[in-house]
């Protein structure tokens, strides 16, 4: 007994090590890509933005504020900035009612089910530069299927991305068309879990209609999922790039400009690296204030569940 | 809704008629697209709004969209990209999920900490000083290019660190006490045990590539090196952009691929995208 206690301790030992040595022997390549690849670049880009750098110049000045100085004069970012608010703002809540709705329908009975889901998750796996040039076909002011349509009804031809009255409602309509099946599917999902004895003692205490059902139970208990979505929707609204990129690249004149399509112009057709960074830096924060409010909410009121 | 208390058709009915109304507005798109890569040019420009097409004319489109632009070699490097993508995070996350979850080390909250961080961060935020590195190292218009930024993914050492987390302990004292190397532990014991996030992260992250648009178009150039988002604007600046039958088929058959496998693993594919969109 004592040998074997004798022995014991100095195992114990060299297996904390071992296992020690080990997690570092795995986590190597993910670590060194995490600060290479992710980390790293991401501190050089906030450190970018505090200089003119410009791809090709033979060196750097460091300007400190100048760049976010430049931004709150230059008039392209503040389209480009509102544009991208804007659609937030629009595309959000549109597909977020329109995805509850869809969801409380397709959960409402048996029929059909897994054939409207599939439906209207679709968007999510079609390449979207592919679909967005549908859509350009779609809306074609001349031989665009939606304008024939109108035109039955007797609605004059609308120059639906050429014009820039039209452009960013355009842009927002096949933002919700791709966002909605996201949202139905993570609706769905916190619809299942919702006990379906609520249900019958919310009937039993008086809720007779749907609507009181829907008020009493399925909105407070949706409550964790609700957040969720409308965070993760606005992250993927405030993203925004391709279909720009595909159908309207900015314009006409800068009337569709949205962050990251300012970002990539600047950084990688204009090579004004530093400014571009800023851009950058300004969506990054954006998107992390989204994610601080939304911690926030959980931590102080979504607690139902 | 009470189990087995089925609605008649009939009072099913407006419900059904609801979902059918939106199911077509969002289908519309792939009908036209189908039906517009199926018809001649003048059928397309003719004033009238016609469904089915008069005169086939699926061979001409289809075999023009693959004349003009080397669609199918845009498709192969799609392929490619995704499947190397997808080898390089598995091979980095997979074990550092697993240090993370089952084993006891200093600075293991550290690393975590910095994965968590690393999830708040859009890839599109490091891409202007990658650009910059890659183009320092001659490395632009490449695969390298293409796959090395993605060859991390924090979203996959989150998700497969919860799914170790689960195995119970036991399995893993077992594969030691057999002699097993903690990294083949990963791959002969834990890994196989936590499939469904396996494949569920597999589904979420060939979606995200295979659709990726803003990496490409920054580090391609070449026709030889595109993939199918960066082939569909390709294509469009080419001369044969102006003729919609065509654009339609070649971007009927750069869609096609993804539709064809979220059929074929429909649960597969919202769960990972689901699961994805909720923790990541």
């Amino acid at each position: 007994m004592r040998d074997a206690a004798v022995i014991r301790v100095p195992t114990r030992a060299s297996r904390a090590i071992g296992e020690a040595a080990a997690a570092w022997v795995l986590c190597a390549p993910a670590a060194i890509s995490l600060f290479l690849l992710l980390l790293g670049p991401t501190a050089a880009l906030l450190l970018l933005s505090f200089t003119d750098w410009e791809l090709g110049a033979p060196d750097l000045a460091w300007i400190g504020l100048g760049n976010y100085e430049e931004l709150t004069t230059d008039p392209v970012f503040r389209i480009a900035l509102r544009n991208t608010i804007s659609y937030v703002g629009v595309v959000m809540p549109l597909s977020i009612g329109l995805g509850l709705a869809v969801a409380l329908l397709i959960e409402g009975g048996v029929r059909l089910r897994a054939t409207f889901r599939a439906i209207y998750f679709l968007p999510v796996v079609s390449l979207l530069v592919a679909m967005a040039t549908a859509w350009q076909y779609l809306l074609h002011p001349t031989i665009g299927p939606v304008n024939r349509l109108l035109a039955m009804v007797g609605v004059a031809p609308i120059n639906w991305l050429g014009s820039s009255d039209w452009v960013m409602t355009s842009l927002c309509m096949i933002g919700v068309w791709e966002n909605l099946g996201f949202v139905v599917v993570l609706f769905m999902a916190g619809l299942t879990a919702i006990p379906k004895e609520l249900y019958a003692a919310a009937e039993l205490d008086g809720a007779r209609s749907a609507l009181d059902r829907f008020r009493l139970v399925t909105w407070p208990l949706l409550g964790p999922t609700t957040l969720f979505v409308v965070t993760i929707t606005a992250i993927r609204c405030l993203r925004v790039f391709d279909t720009v990129q595909a159908l309207t690249r900015g314009g006409p004149n800068n009337a569709s400009q949205v962050l990251l399509y300012a970002m990539y112009q600047e950084g990688f057709s204009y090579f004004r690296i530093g400014y571009s960074a800023a851009i950058t830096v300004v969506f990054l924060a954006i998107v992390l204030l989204l994610m601080l409010i939304q911690t926030r909410i959980l931590d102080r009121r979504v607690h139902y569940a | 809704m009470r189990p087995g208390s089925e609605p008649s058709l009939l009072a099913d009915l407006p419900r059904l008629a609801l979902l059918g109304v939106g199911a077509f507005l969002i289908l519309a798109p792939y009908l036209w697209m189908l039906l517009a890569s199926l018809k001649p040019g003048s059928e397309i420009f003719r004033d009238s709004l016609t469904l089915w097409p008069e005169r086939f004319y699926a061979i001409e489109n289809y075999g023009k969209a693959l004349a003009e632009v080397p669609l199918l070699r845009f498709l192969f490097n799609g392929a490619l990209v995704c499947a190397l993508i997808l080898f390089f995070q598995i091979l980095f996350a997979a074990p550092a999920a697993y240090a993370l979850a089952k084993l006891r080390w200093r600075g293991r909250d550290l690393l975590f900490g910095l994965v968590m961080l690393g999830l708040l961060i859009p890839y599109h935020v490091p891409a202007l000083p990658l650009y910059v590195g890659f183009a320092r190292i001659g490395l632009l218009d490449s695969f390298a290019a293409l796959v090395i930024p993605f060859s991390i993914s924090v979203f996959g050492i989150f998700l497969f660190r919860q799914a170790f987390k689960s195995l119970p302990d036991e399995l893993i004292h077992a594969a030691r006490m057999d002699g097993m190397s903690e990294m083949s532990i990963v791959w002969r014991v834990v890994m196989p045990n936590a499939w469904p996030a396996a494949t569920a992260f597999a589904t979420f992250s060939i979606v995200a590539h295979w659709n990726d648009l803003f990496w490409p178009l920054i580090v391609v150039q070449s026709h030889a090196m595109a993939t199918p988002a960066l082939g569909v604007l390709f294509f469009r600046a080419e001369e044969a952009g102006n003729d919609v039958g065509a654009l339609m088929a070649a971007a009927v058959m750069v869609t096609a691929p993804m539709i064809i496998l979220f059929l074929l693993a429909q649960r597969r594919f919202i769960q990972g995208i689901a699961t994805a969109g909720l923790k990541g």
